[in-house]
């Protein structure tokens, strides 16, 4: 016979396992100071776009909104977009609204998505890119094409850094992005676009933050 | 105690790792391929490993945060359980896989699930819950297309990150081609990946409900963090309006900060990404959603009171131990026959239950190169030698390995027996009849010749030098300088 149920399981079985965890515990280990291994660059846009390259990623460098809006309008076209969800708010404002949209089923057929990253991170070429904004968060993995507009100041060194940055609010909820979603499940061999983005395309708008000591 | 009847496991483990592997090897070629595939990405990671100046002071910091954590692994999962329901999750406790199985199918079925799109979870695999739900009536698909493929071909994952590595892209071909109507003779990857994201799509576009395993829960946040590269995770866990994700009371880290750590380790050891595509961070559900985290033990907290094996719940389930495993490599995943394979499901499997698989510690050659690559700085192999310890201890071992041993250990506690058996072995290698030094009784004989016997043994070469040279110089080549 089983305990009794709540919504949650059974009553006792959380506080058997919290019984026996204590009871195995074994002598305190102190909590280690993590420290710092970021290392001085004078070039954080070309090493962040070599990263990028490395995970399948295409960066462009754009000067300005204004040259962003042409660099998504060329990319839409390139692709052969025509359902675009642009949550960019510096860039033209797309053909499909997320807020239109009722269920994120309605997001099929969605060929390209722009959504704004925060952080680009030097070392594995991933940005950082806070969905819980946005009315559907599956956007960025449902439609088919993906681009992130990242400032090129926003550039971290490593995933330390990154954290530093990171606070989560309420109903949080963020993604690292690194490149197309990709696969290696049949022999080993590299297939770009498995479930989510065939392609992440990364814009870096304005100049990079000066270089730090 | 009751004389139960064995179970599958028990039954299984009768016929040992050995017996299994040996079906693995009887296809040469095959078995040379997945060896060289694994291989592969063992020298991945070392060059993605190589690229990070401060590799080894990390895994330093991810063994000590894994041992802290650990020793306040209670308060943790408190804290865990209160930030994650403040942020709107819910949450529930398991004690063992038939709590877990039935937790999730009282969720599934509150909300008259029908289709779960399933996203890669060891620990689902390790609680049995798809046939589970599925013997109730829901239908479970697994997602990432390595377990797609397997799932489709009815058989357990052979490989935690790669579960589908000893397949053939022929016989993937051949699978899709009657499972899900992709045209005859289909083999390259590409165009089985394509067919399987459509086919996967509609999946995903009429689930009721997602299912994902997690990698890292924030105790300090309540996020539980799941890492991919296909994205299957994320439109399975935003999708529908149900997110059920399931962890191991191993895997909280106390803090954001933590990940970092963690995360520049999993994907460089894993297959020498730098990262995975999708490192999703999930704190609550979608508007208007649920999000029900479970919590299980399973035999883990026993695990915890084992001083000798503890560390074994610091896995971060990269799967480098095996990749770089020289037995794995070459008896392959399902010669193991349990739910993780290699060096670390040696040591899952045969620390929780001992006795339900007792060829397993035997499945290692000691080298040690598993200890090397581990990114949490398990010590694998060392541990895998207490449990033959301990096998041995509790007479598993058959008759002729125990006398095998008995008489070793007494030969080699003897100065005087040790220098005469090698003189007297040395001796029979050279002048017995082959037929009767390599015959099917001596398993170092078979499929390789051994190498000639040597003349005089190390002993009595060293101390030829030291005869020749003066007594000090004991390295054999005089002082240096």
């Amino acid at each position: 016979m089983r305990d009794a149920w709540t919504d949650e399981g059974p009553v006792d079985s959380r506080r058997a396992i919290l019984e026996a965890v204590r009871a195995a515990a074994p002598p305190a280990a102190p909590l280690p100071e993590i420290g710092r291994f970021a290392r001085p660059t004078a070039d954080p846009v070309g090493e962040f776009a070599k990263a990028l390259e490395a995970v399948a990623g295409v960066p462009v460098r754009v000067e300005d909104e204004r040259a962003l809006r042409a660099a998504i309008d060329g990319l839409a076209s390139r692709l052969g977009a025509k359902r675009v969800v642009c949550e960019v708010s510096a860039a033209a404002p797309g053909d499909v609204r997320l807020a239109d949209l009722p269920d994120a089923h309605d997001l099929e057929g969605v060929d390209l998505a722009v959504l704004p990253g925060t952080l680009g991170v030097l070392e594995n070429g991933a940005i950082w890119v806070p969905t819980d904004g946005l009315r559907h968060r599956a956007v960025f993995v449902v439609a088919q094409h993906l681009a992130l507009v990242l400032p090129a100041a926003a550039l971290v060194s490593d995933m330390h850094e990154a954290y530093e940055h990171i606070r989560f609010e309420g109903r949080g909820f963020g993604t690292f992005i690194a490149g197309p979603s990709k696969t290696a499940d049949i022999e080993q061999a590299l297939v770009i676009g498995a479930h989510g983005a065939r392609s992440c395309t990364v814009f870096l708008v304005g100049a990079a933050a000066t270089p730090r000591e | 105690m009751s004389a139960a009847p064995p179970t599958e496991v028990e039954q299984a483990g009768r016929a040992g790792h050995a017996e299994r592997a040996a079906a693995f090897v009887a296809n040469g070629p095959r078995a040379h391929w997945h060896d060289e595939a694994l291989w592969w990405v063992r020298a991945k990671r070392d060059r993605a490993a190589g690229t990070i100046p401060e590799w080894e002071a990390l895994r330093d910091l991810a063994a000590r945060i894994r041992a802290h954590v650990r020793s306040n692994l209670a308060d943790y999962l408190e804290q865990f359980e209160r930030n994650a329901i403040a942020r709107g999750a819910q949450v529930h406790w398991a004690r063992d896989a038939a709590e877990h199985d039935a937790i999730v199918h009282r969720i599934l079925s509150s909300h008259g699930v029908r289709l779960v799109a399933k996203s890669k979870s060891m620990l689902t695999e390790e609680c049995g819950l798809n046939p589970y739900l599925e013997a109730r009536g829901v239908e479970v698909v697994d997602t990432d297309l390595g377990e797609r493929i397997v799932q489709l071909a009815r058989q357990p994952p052979s490989h935690i990150v790669f579960p589908a590595i000893h397949f053939k892209k022929e016989e993937i071909g051949d699978l899709f081609h009657e499972k899900i109507g992709t045209p005859r003779g289909l083999s390259d990857p590409t165009a089985l990946t394509e067919a399987a994201r459509q086919h996967l799509r509609r999946k995903f576009m009429t689930a009721d409900a997602g299912i994902t395993g997690v990698n890292f829960a924030i105790a300090e946040t309540g996020g539980v963090v799941v890492c991919t590269n296909e994205g299957n995770a994320d439109l399975g866990a935003s999708l529908p309006r149900l997110h059920v994700a399931c962890m191991g009371i191993e895997k909280i880290v106390p803090r954001l900060e933590d990940l970092a750590v963690f995360l520049r380790l999993l994907a460089r050891s894993a297959t020498g990404q730098p990262i995975t595509v999708f490192t999703s961070h999930f704190h609550g559900p979608i508007d208007g959603g649920e999000l029900h985290v479970v919590i299980v033990d399973n035999g883990r907290s026993r695990l915890l009171a084992d001083p000798s094996h503890r560390s074994a719940l610091s896995c971060i389930r990269c799967g480098a131990c095996m990749n770089t495993c020289p037995v794995y490599r070459r008896s392959g995943g399902h010669s193991y026959s349990a739910v993780t394979p290699g060096p670390i499901g040696i040591l899952l499997t045969a620390a929780r239950s001992p006795s339900a698989n007792p060829s397993l510690p035997l499945a290692s050659s000691l080298c040690g190169s598993c200890d090397d690559v581990c990114p949490v700085k398990i010590d694998l192999h060392s541990q895998i030698l207490e449990l033959r310890q301990r096998l041995a201890r509790a007479g598993v071992a058959p008759l002729g390995k125990r006398l095998a041993m008995q008489l070793a250990s007494r030969v080699l506690r003897s100065r005087a027996l040790y220098e005469a058996a090698g003189r007297m072995l040395r001796a029979m290698l050279r002048s017995a009849p082959r037929g009767l030094v390599e015959n099917r009784w001596n398993a170092w004989s078979r499929q390789r010749a051994l190498p000639p016997a040597p003349a005089e043994s190390f002993r009595d070469a060293y101390r030829r030098r030291l005869d020749g040279r003066g007594a000090r110089r004991v390295d054999g080549r005089g002082p240096r300088g």
